[in-house]
């Protein structure tokens, strides 16, 4: 190897091999750094999830135990706010990503009167701060005399996922390439295949980002489903206020099977994406 | 193929297309003769393109009408015309691999699989892409990307192919290849292509018709040496290769020719050669027409001059030589290198003559920079370069 060849001759320092060493891997160590900085407070929260906790907070280590995960739903409360904040994250997903969808074509695709304006009012609810639109959605329900609960919430989680879905969808089709869909309808589709074979199936991607974003914004927001509630609450609301008492390592559980949960998609995601690319 | 024989020509009748106030193409007329390669030529933003797209249906014209054969596209949409483009930009599919892509005409007109997979694999082997059928578009070369967009668009054996600026992004050595192969290509499968190009050689050489086109209008059509040996306007003998053009005065008649006197001269043109018969006349003649004389010669034009520079470039040389006809405007000679080629060096006076039927009459009111890019950027370095000598 010419290394030792040169080592005869010339040996570097000790300092030196260091540095260089440390050099080499700094980027390395850097990502280690940034990944535990990321993932050591999940870890905490799964670790705690097997712990037997002494009387009710659960934040110092006492014994391992399987007890929270086999009887998860120990608690009818839990499973009841899990059920409420699942069935509300579903319905504003389904909505806001259809509704959104169309939205996000419509600002792309047509020129029409008032486009500008509909692009700054779905910004807004995204740069409005959350304690402002929770409170005047409160108050507009209160008006109109909407009783407060699942309903309201729904409509509240619509409204703020419908921008980020315009915007996620809107920022995938001004990526295309007009000319695809020329190329389409000049090679004999019409109208509606050419949505349905070419603009479709590569918008989806962002569709369905779009999806999976409106459904963890909506399934976590906890200010403006606090004003909108009544007296429904929702699995946020529910930490919050078991927070004040002592969390029941059932919310570990729960917190970790939605964390696993989320990795698998976006690992599958993945796998189906390269599968494809290969195929 | 069996339907040669009956593949129809393509009109244009009096289209006009404007965008709000700017008309891209202008009471344009034309008939693109069923079965053969025709090239529309012009430079950049004449409305090429514009035109390509009314034809492909992408595009509806503002006024007139645009037939096949006897039937009434106009407004026909995209898909409802025999017609198939290969983009500029090639727009493959990029979500579906090769195969689905050449597929994609056939399965939108209801044609089934194992017919599908017949014609797609016939057409992928025409243009030597069997190996590579189920890769993704992004994991080929641009001249693999480019056989498939000919490919995508042939298998439907459209009645007209339409090709727009297909070569553009390629290097000068697969130009020329694919510009073989395109060639091949059509002979093989007999359908008209309609190449659009802004590159005067590559028309020349591919095309059995050229039109050249230039703001919005149709200059000239014909066959590329038909057109080349006698253009009609001072646009197409610029931008169709080189030309010396001269400012003249027709004086008279002799038999068949024309006289006609330019500063320092006269000069004689058959009269069917020229685009009048009194009055002004722009006298033309291509570089390589002309030579330095260095012997007694009968029956030619001539013109004295001073060689301001000579420049050898292998084949052929180049002499650059300054005239009566316009001091301003030096005449522009090509000899090729072989036995006859006279010893001649800047400074030398030199004679230049040139048969009387390789000249060619122009339309006296005609911009004799027309067409002329070279010639704009040439003036402009001359220009620098004397303001430099000062
Ligand atoms: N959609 C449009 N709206 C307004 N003007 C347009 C539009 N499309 C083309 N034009 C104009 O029409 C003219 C002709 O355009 P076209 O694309 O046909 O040129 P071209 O001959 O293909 O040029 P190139 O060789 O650069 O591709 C240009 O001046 C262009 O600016
Ligand atoms: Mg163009």
């Amino acid at each position: 190897m010419p290394a030792t060849t040169h080592a005869v001759r010339y040996r570097p320092s000790a300092w030196m091999r260091t540095s260089r060493w440390i050099r080499s891997h700094l980027i390395a160590a850097y990502g280690i750094l940034a990944l535990l900085y990321l993932f050591l407070p999940i870890a905490v929260v799964f670790l705690f999830s097997f712990n037997k906790p002494v009387g009710r907070q659960n934040s110092t280590w006492n014994a391992f135990s399987f007890d929270a995960w086999t009887h998860i739903s120990r608690d009818p409360t839990i499973m009841n706010a899990l059920g409420i904040s699942l069935r509300i994250a579903l319905v504003a997903t389904f909505v806001a990503t259809i509704l959104g969808s169309l939205i996000a074509f419509a600002l792309v695709r047509y020129r029409f009167i008032g486009r500008s304006s509909t692009n700054l009012i779905i910004f807004l609810p995204m740069a409005t701060p959350e304690v402002v639109l929770g409170a005047s959605l409160l108050a507009l329900f209160l008006n109109m005399g909407l009783p407060l609960g699942f309903t309201t919430i729904a409509i509240a989680h619509i409204m703020f996922c419908i921008s980020f879905v315009v915007v996620t969808v809107k920022s995938r089709l001004q990526g295309m390439d007009p000319r695809l869909e020329e190329a389409a309808a000049d090679l004999y589709a019409n109208e509606r295949e050419t949505f349905r074979y070419v603009t479709l199936p590569l918008v989806a991607p962002g569709i369905a980002a779009a999806a999976l974003l409106s459904f963890s914004l909506s399934f976590d927001d906890y200010i403006i489903t606090n004003f909108n509630s009544g007296t429904i609450v929702t699995f946020p609301m529910y930490v919050w206020g078991a927070a004040q008492r002592g969390i029941p390592p059932q919310v570990n559980v729960i917190g970790s099977i939605m964390f696993f949960g989320s990795l698998a998609i976006v690992i599958a995601a993945q796998l189906v994406g390269k599968a494809r690319r290969k195929a | 193929m069996a339907e040669q024989a009956r593949i129809e020509d393509l009109h244009l009748v009096h289209v006009t297309k404007s965008f709000g106030t700017f008309t891209a193409v202008d009471d344009l007329s034309l008939t693109v003769p069923g079965g053969g390669f025709f090239a529309l030529l012009g430079p950049s933003g004449c409305g090429k393109t514009t035109t390509l797209r009314m034809v492909a249906g992408l595009e509806t014209p503002s006024e007139g009408q645009i037939l096949l054969g006897d039937r009434d596209i106009t407004t026909r949409r995209p898909y409802e015309r025999s017609i198939n483009t290969v983009f500029q930009s090639y727009a493959l599919f990029p979500h579906l691999d090769i195969f689905e892509n050449v597929a994609f005409g056939l399965r939108r007109q209801g044609v089934k699989g194992a017919e599908v997979e017949q014609r797609v694999n016939a057409v992928l082997e025409l243009v030597e892409l069997t190996a590579l059928a189920r890769r993704k578009p992004a994991q080929l070369s641009g001249g693999q990307q480019q056989r498939v967009a000919v490919a995508r668009a042939l298998v439907n054996r459209p009645d007209v192919l339409l090709l727009d600026e297909p070569l553009g992004a390629l290097d000068l050595k697969l130009r020329r290849q694919m510009q073989i192969e395109l060639k091949r290509i059509q002979s093989e499968v007999g359908t008209t292509f309609i190449h659009v190009t802004h590159d005067q050689e590559e028309a020349m050489t591919m095309a059995d018709t050229i039109a050249v086109m230039n703001a919005g209008l149709i200059e000239q059509m014909g066959a590329p040496a038909e057109m080349y040996d006698l253009p009609r306007t001072a646009f197409v003998a610029n931008f169709l290769g080189q030309s010396n053009l001269v400012h003249g005065q027709i004086t008279g008649r002799d038999g068949a020719d024309l006289l006609v006197r330019v500063p320092g001269g006269e000069v004689r043109l058959p009269a069917n050669r020229a685009a009048d018969d009194s009055g002004g006349l722009i006298i033309g003649v291509r570089p390589e027409k002309m030579r330095i004389a260095y012997k007694d010669e009968q029956n030619v034009n001539r013109v004295r001059g001073e060689v301001l520079d000579v420049s050898f470039t292998g084949v052929a040389t180049q002499y650059t030589v300054e005239t009566p006809w316009d001091p301003d405007r030096p005449v522009t000679v090509f000899e090729l290198n072989d036995e006859g080629a006279p010893e001649v060096k800047a400074g030398d006076n030199v004679e230049l003559v040139w048969e009387y039927g390789f000249t060619f009459g122009l339309d006296g009111d005609d911009d004799l920079d027309a067409g002329n890019e070279l010639a704009a950027e040439a003036a402009e370095v001359a220009e620098a370069a004397d303001a430099e000598d000062e």
